[in-house]
């Protein structure tokens, strides 16, 4: 059979359609696509894309399953190793991961590995309604602190062993970033709820509107009979640029946007959050997170939206196929710009015009990339003289997080880098007996995949410790 | 889910809620405050906490109806449950080497300060209390005050009970008189905090103000809590009251500024109110 050069394309919304709507992006693969892309596997001897992949999935032996039919047996292979397949295969970056590993993509595109995977989670949530049985218990319990992809990750492993663990999550709903930050166009929430649900099958208790650090402290988790704690609290607090009119009305950090959007639903109708929707929105930053943003704002109503982001496309952090799909829906990027000053309506005449104080512009300036810096990105330089206007009413700061502190001031003897990041020895564990980390508190933002890639490492790392002692 | 234990109208406008959340009683202090959800799809909103009582493992509210959500939340009964109620959050009020303190409470304000007021009391602390009203009719806590105070003031502003005028009045009275505090504590609208700060700076006794900024998550994710203080040298300090406050010193903090972030939503919230009371309406 001829090698097909190409991965079989992803059926996705149109983009005019999809631009105006919260419904999902990509459809998805059909059963007979799914079984034409496995196919393309060569079935090499070295397995490359295993090792690509941060929770090692056996992805040779699903996609044969896919190839021969045997869907729920590729799901159950995919299962064996990760927790989260349908949101996996939705989100993770797999260009850089296990595709970009792929020896057929060294002539070729690599195998779809991650549309593949979407495949397998849905043909199994849409077809299979047996829910996994919980194990025996060991007798042995461990406390979760957060309910984002490492957290999810380490419960799951560790109750597949026959713990009995308890998530605490300090919002209403469980997920964390996957629920908060990444919205339904792209990851819809009623995945994250069934991936959440099959761990609940699983014998994982779920306490929400806890806060760990305020509610109760790591250390009254050991007094209640806790043997190990893993942290994954996320990377809480946003960053802003410091620069002047970050105080106006209508100026959000990425969080806040997304979270009333997606967590709180505010893209609905019936929803009571208010968000500041329609008109002109500059998004700061060049990440999936800004594009995230970039991509709710339009789909809120905005007649135009911007991405403006200091150094070139090449740079881009974001995602590949996020950047095109933003390109698509018509998102315009104001690219080698950084922003100086954001600008506020006064009215000098009546200090009670109730436009006073909102967002009417942003004031930036043209960049050029220059030498490279220490860590071999070229540095942007600002160009003399370049300094313009972008009328704007709505600001989205998406410039990162810093890890939220209120843990670390609450738990005596756990150490914190430099940036506030938890301090963890290659097994997650943290400078406190019996206390784990991983993910974003750890690493500060960084992907769901590698934050579930520490949930599982520690995961591994508390069993030992707990069957050791 | 959170029962409502016991619930009762304070005025026509400020109702009380003790909610059973025996972990938040637990831990609670002067100062601190929750979130609350009413329903699924609710609004998250910051309420201060008013009051606990471990045994029992309640938590006071009082709230001012004010919105579609402080709306809907009162229309919940006595032995009915409410979504979602997390906290304690923010950090307690500092009451440390305060021996003599002026608590000045504004409206609905006065619910936060009650607290405040009687953990001073509770410390030995001598405790003067000014609160002041819009008018009779919305006078609340009166007794709790004139129990846990050395002294209490009640003001309105219409004159139709106690002393006419506003707090800062018997404030600058009693500081030109000569007396002295280790600490002003003032709790209420922005513009009477705003208020009480420029009235004691000539006296040049410390002053700490309670922030209550819009809010989503109380754990500083969201940053929209934001609030700036200026410094003695000029230079502009972002802060997040819900991990930071929501107690600041006074005479650092930008007013204007947290009044007019505080008024982002006012359209959004207007209709929301409008079109709530048109389905209760309607039910």
């Amino acid at each position: 059979m001829p090698i097909i050069p190409k991965k079989h394309e992803m059926p996705t919304q149109a983009p005019e359609v999809r631009a105006r709507n919260f419904d999902e992006v990509a459809l998805g693969y059909t059963a007979e696509i799914a079984v034409e892309e496995a196919q393309r596997c060569l079935n090499c001897k070295n397995r490359p894309c295993v090792s690509g992949c941060p929770v090692n999935v056996n992805i040779p032996d699903f996609i044969a399953q896919i190839a021969k039919g045997d869907f729920e047996g590729a799901y159950q292979t995919i299962q064996q190793t990760s927790s989260l397949p349908a949101v996996c295969g939705r989100v993770c970056p797999q260009e850089t991961q296990c595709e970009s590993k792929c020896t057929l993509g060294v002539k070729f595109e690599p195998v779809g590995i991650g549309r593949l995977e979407r495949f397998v989670a849905d043909w199994h949530n849409a077809n299979i309604t047996e829910v996994p049985q919980k194990p025996e218990s060991n007798g042995h319990r461990v406390a979760i602190v957060g309910s984002g992809p490492s957290g999810l990750t380490c419960a799951g492993d560790l109750a597949k062993k026959g713990y009995e663990v308890t998530v605490y999550e300090a919002l209403h709903t469980a997920g964390g970033v996957l629920v908060y930050g990444i919205p339904e166009f792209r990851l819809p929430k009623t995945i994250v709820a069934k991936e959440v649900d099959s761990l609940k099958a699983l014998g994982v208790t779920f306490e929400t509107n806890v806060i760990i650090g305020k509610t109760l402290t790591i250390d009254e988790l050991f007094e209640m009979g806790y043997e190990a704690v893993f942290v994954g609290s996320g990377a809480g607090l946003p960053n802003f640029m410091n620069i002047p009119g970050e105080s106006f009305k209508g100026v959000y950090s990425a969080n806040e946007f997304l979270t009333r959007s997606n967590l709180m639903k505010a893209y609905r109708d019936d929803s009571d959050t208010p968000i500041m929707k329609g008109g002109y929105v500059a998004v700061v930053g060049g990440g999936n997170v800004a594009m995230d943003a970039a991509r709710t704002a339009l789909r809120l109503g905005a007649e135009q939206v911007y991405i403006v982001y200091r150094r070139s496309l090449e740079e881009l952090p974001a995602r590949r196929e996020e950047v095109e799909h933003a390109e698509e829906e018509g998102i315009e990027f104001e690219l080698l710009c950084a922003p100086t000053e954001i600008l506020g309506f006064n009215n000098p005449e009546d200090p009670r015009d109730p436009r006073n104080g909102f967002v009417t512009g942003m004031r930036c300036v043209r960049m050029e990339l220059g030498e490279p810096d220490a860590g071999g990105r070229r540095r942007p330089v600002e160009i003399p003289g370049s300094e313009f206007e972008l009328h704007v009413d709505t600001v989205v700061m998406a410039i990162g997080t810093s890890p939220n502190p209120l843990i670390k001031s609450t738990t005596e003897g756990l150490e914190v880098n430099r940036k506030g990041g938890i301090i963890v020895n290659e097994d997650g564990l943290t400078s406190r007996e019996g206390v784990y980390a991983g993910g974003d508190a750890v690493t500060g933002a960084a992907t769901v995949i590698s934050a579930m890639g520490a949930g599982k490492t520690a995961a591994a790392a508390i069993d030992k410790a707990i069957m050791g002692k | 889910m959170y029962k409502i234990v016991r619930k009762k109208s304070l005025n026509p406008t400020v109702t009380q809620m003790e909610i059973e959340a025996p972990l938040v009683a637990a831990k609670a202090k002067p100062g601190q405050f929750i979130i609350l959800r009413v329903d699924e799809d609710g609004e998250r909103i910051p309420l201060t906490v008013a009051g606990v009582n471990p045994e029992d493992g309640t938590v006071k509210i009082i709230f001012q109806i004010v919105g579609a959500t402080t709306e809907k939340l009162n229309h919940k009964e006595q032995g009915e449950f409410i979504q979602d109620f997390a906290g304690p959050l923010g950090k307690a009020t500092e009451t440390e080497g305060i021996r003599k303190v002026c608590i000045v409470g504004g409206g609905v304000g006065c619910a936060i300060a009650m607290p405040v007021a009687q953990e001073f009391h509770r410390l030995g602390a001598e405790v003067t209390s000014i609160i002041g009203f819009r008018s009779k009719d919305l006078l609340i806590l009166e007794e709790e005050f004139s129990e846990c105070s050395d002294r209490l003031v009640v003001m309105t502003d219409d004159g139709s009970y106690g002393r006419h005028g506003n707090v800062t009045v018997p404030l600058k009275e009693m500081l030109d008189a000569g007396e002295t505090f280790d600490m002003i504590i003032t709790i209420g609208p922005l513009i009477m905090m705003k208020f009480v700060t420029l009235a004691a700076k000539p006296y040049g006794v410390p002053v700490t103000v309670s922030m209550n900024p819009i809010m989503i998550d109380g754990t500083g994710m969201c940053g929209g809590c934001r609030i700036t203080l200026v410094k003695e040298d000029g230079t502009r300090e972002t802060k997040f009251a819900c991990v930071d406050g929501p107690d600041f010193n006074g005479y650092e903090i930008d007013f204007d500024e947290a009044m007019s972030r505080g008024r982002m939503y006012t359209g959004f919230e207007r209709r929301a109110h409008e079109a709530t009371c048109n389905l209760f309406g309607k039910a």
